[in-house]
């Protein structure tokens, strides 16, 4: 065994030890902060399905009304299954967490619920088949006061209008 | 709601000799030390004590009326009223004419007395002030009124004594509007609920079939608007008090919210929603003429006039997040007053026109503040995990604002209630409520 050949094995010994620290850095993150990824929510618990595999609903981050790629695929998947089915309309429901005043709550729900109407309406889906409304934070699903709780309910909600 | 209306009559008996009063409150800081006053019962005699007692089906007016008075004095935190058990002088014979000697022994420094009477079905009530230590008559007043009215009675001396006092207006003939909330945290019932500043004669203006938010009184008092989602769209509402007509504020096509009464209550400002950007526009109540205020691709909120109504305070996060800004009332000079680290929202222009409440949050708490009107000498009154919404008493004193608790791990524990405190950032208490509160709205001075 030469320097070289010892050097390059030391080396990647090292590189996987550290890429596994890493990694148990990262799964106790997941685990303190529950099923969120910086402060959006990724979990499943409170989602409903407007028709297999199609969720109905997209969680922000806080104060954002910018849609993750995960809100993206979720509203593609809407806008497929609205386009199956063109005699459903729907109502976005733009909703904020607790952490906030009332009245720019809001003006965020339906910021968020209005950022979704968008996304759907580039994947084809006309404005006249969506509306809109902000319940801001008077209808959480979660009454927790805790960090994931509140990424539960900053969310937009598809929800079918006939 | 049809007693909404009532008229007080004043009448003068004696003329306050001003030139050597000696009794002075100070409002203008906490204060440690609360000017001990006693209240005596209001007498009646035999006859009237009789009919009151037909009449409202209560033992001794007298005595709840001052029992108002002394709530009320007690409530302002510069008052320490004295405990009647050791009032010497009987309430008539005080009344004529108070034995000084007896109320300075037990430290009273002011005396209030009074005489309740039942003269053609009307109540008359006449109360006088006494400067205990200068030996002096302060004040001396009579009203007739309805019956029904006592407690409103009692409101109006404690103005008197008050403003007599601190020589500054009461706020105690006022009422709260604010929002009633019961069951659990995910599905609230919120009604539109009126009282009186003490927490007594609370009324339910809506009966909870849809969600209603944010309801402010018109300089009047006697209107309301507001935020409901009667058929599920979120519009600005108008509701008479007396007559409990509702009407939707224009005809916009898309959430309006956030409303306020011009100071002349001529207008009514608010934010409208329409794709995902709000701004702020008024609409004039008689002519019906809808103005667009803002026109900023951000969140334009939470709008309030200065008294004067040359300018409006809001709340906009076109920095990127919630601050305080003031314009002029045609929408022109928009300036950015609030630059401390935190979000600020909620600003509402004092009575006096000198300072802007807030809320404020800022590293997970939320405080109650105020700063004045070019953003400068910021102070915060009180912190907790969630409150809001600050209104003002007439007199620009005291804030009122409701305050939420956290929940536990299991989402229980959950409550909403009202809480003043005084500018001083002293004096904080709970106002008292039959349910649940949240957004509160202090009335202006009812009588005068």
């Amino acid at each position: 065994m030469n320097l070289a050949k010892f050097k390059n094995t030391f080396l990647v010994v090292l590189l996987s030890l550290l890429v596994s620290a890493c990694a148990t850095q990262t799964q106790k993150a997941t685990k303190i902060e529950g099923q969120m990824q910086g402060d959006v929510y990724t979990g499943t618990d409170t989602v409903k399905y407007l028709a297999d595999g199609v969720p109905d609903r997209v969680f922000f981050a806080t104060n954002e009304s910018v849609l993750t790629t995960k809100s993206r695929d979720t509203l593609r998947k809407q806008a497929a299954w609205l386009r199956k089915n063109s005699d459903i309309n729907v109502v976005l429901e733009g909703h904020a967490d607790e952490r906030g005043t009332r009245e720019y709550n809001l003006a965020l729900g339906e910021r968020r619920a209005n950022a979704a109407k968008d996304y759907l309406m580039t994947y084809g889906i006309s404005a006249n088949r969506i509306s809109v409304i902000s319940y801001g934070k008077e209808r959480p699903v979660d009454s927790g006061s805790n960090p994931l709780a509140w990424s539960k309910n900053r969310r937009s909600v598809t929800v079918k209008a006939n | 709601m049809k007693n909404f209306k009532i008229f007080i009559y004043l009448i003068i008996l004696f003329f306050p000799t001003t030139s050597y009063s000696l009794i002075e409150v100070d409002i203008t800081r906490g204060n440690l030390n609360p000017l001990p006053i006693a209240v005596s019962p209001l007498f009646s005699d035999k006859e009237s004590q009789l009919n009151l007692k037909k009449n409202l089906d209560i033992e001794n007016l007298g005595l709840e009326i001052a029992d108002v008075v002394k709530d009320n004095l007690k409530r302002t935190g510069l008052f320490n009223p004295l405990d009647k058990k050791a009032f010497l002088q009987k309430p008539n014979v005080a009344h004529l004419k108070p034995r000084f000697e007896d109320w300075s022994l037990i430290k009273a420094q002011a005396l209030i007395t009074g005489k309740v009477s039942l003269e053609n079905e009307k109540l008359r009530v006449e109360f006088r002030l006494w400067d205990v230590l200068a030996g002096r008559e302060m004040l001396a007043l009579a009203f007739t009124t309805v019956p029904k009215n006592w407690r409103r009675v009692g409101h109006i001396i404690t103005d008197k004594v008050y403003e007599r006092l601190t020589g500054e207006k009461g706020y105690f003939d006022t009422r709260i509007i604010y929002v009633s909330e019961e069951g659990p945290k995910i599905k609230r019932i919120k009604k539109l609920a009126i009282m009186d500043q003490d927490g007594f004669n609370t009324k339910y203006l809506t009966l909870g079939n849809e969600l209603v938010l944010t309801p402010r009184f018109n300089p009047t008092s006697q209107m309301v608007t507001y935020l409901s989602y009667f058929k599920n769209l979120p519009r600005v509402y108008l509701l008479d008090i007396e007559t409990g007509v509702q009407e939707v504020v224009g005809d916009f096509p898309g959430m309006t919210f956030a409303p306020r009464f011009s100071p002349d209550g001529k207008k009514v400002i608010m934010s409208f929603a329409k794709d995902g950007n709000s701004d702020i526009y008024t609409m004039d109540l008689e002519s019906r003429i809808v103005e667009r205020i803002t026109n900023h691709p951000s969140i334009d909120t939470s709008p309030s006039y200065s008294p004067n109504g040359k300018f409006i305070t809001f709340n906009s996060d076109r920095s990127g997040y919630q601050q305080i800004y003031i314009m002029n009332s045609d929408g022109s000079g928009v300036k950015r007053i609030s630059f401390g680290t935190g979000l600020y929202g909620t600003p509402v222009w004092s009575p006096r026109g000198d300072l802007i409440a807030f809320t404020k949050l800022h590293k997970g708490k939320f405080y109650i503040g105020v700063m004045r009107t070019d953003g400068k000498g910021e102070r915060l009154l009180t912190e907790n995990y969630y409150q809001e919404a600050p209104s003002w008493s007439p007199n620009g004193r005291v804030l009122i604002f409701y305050r939420e608790t956290k929940t536990d791990d299991k989402g229980e524990g959950f409550s909403a209630k009202l809480w003043s405190i005084d500018l001083t950032g002293y004096n904080e208490r709970l106002v008292d409520t039959e349910t649940d509160a949240s957004d509160p709205s202090w009335s202006s001075l009812l009588s005068n």
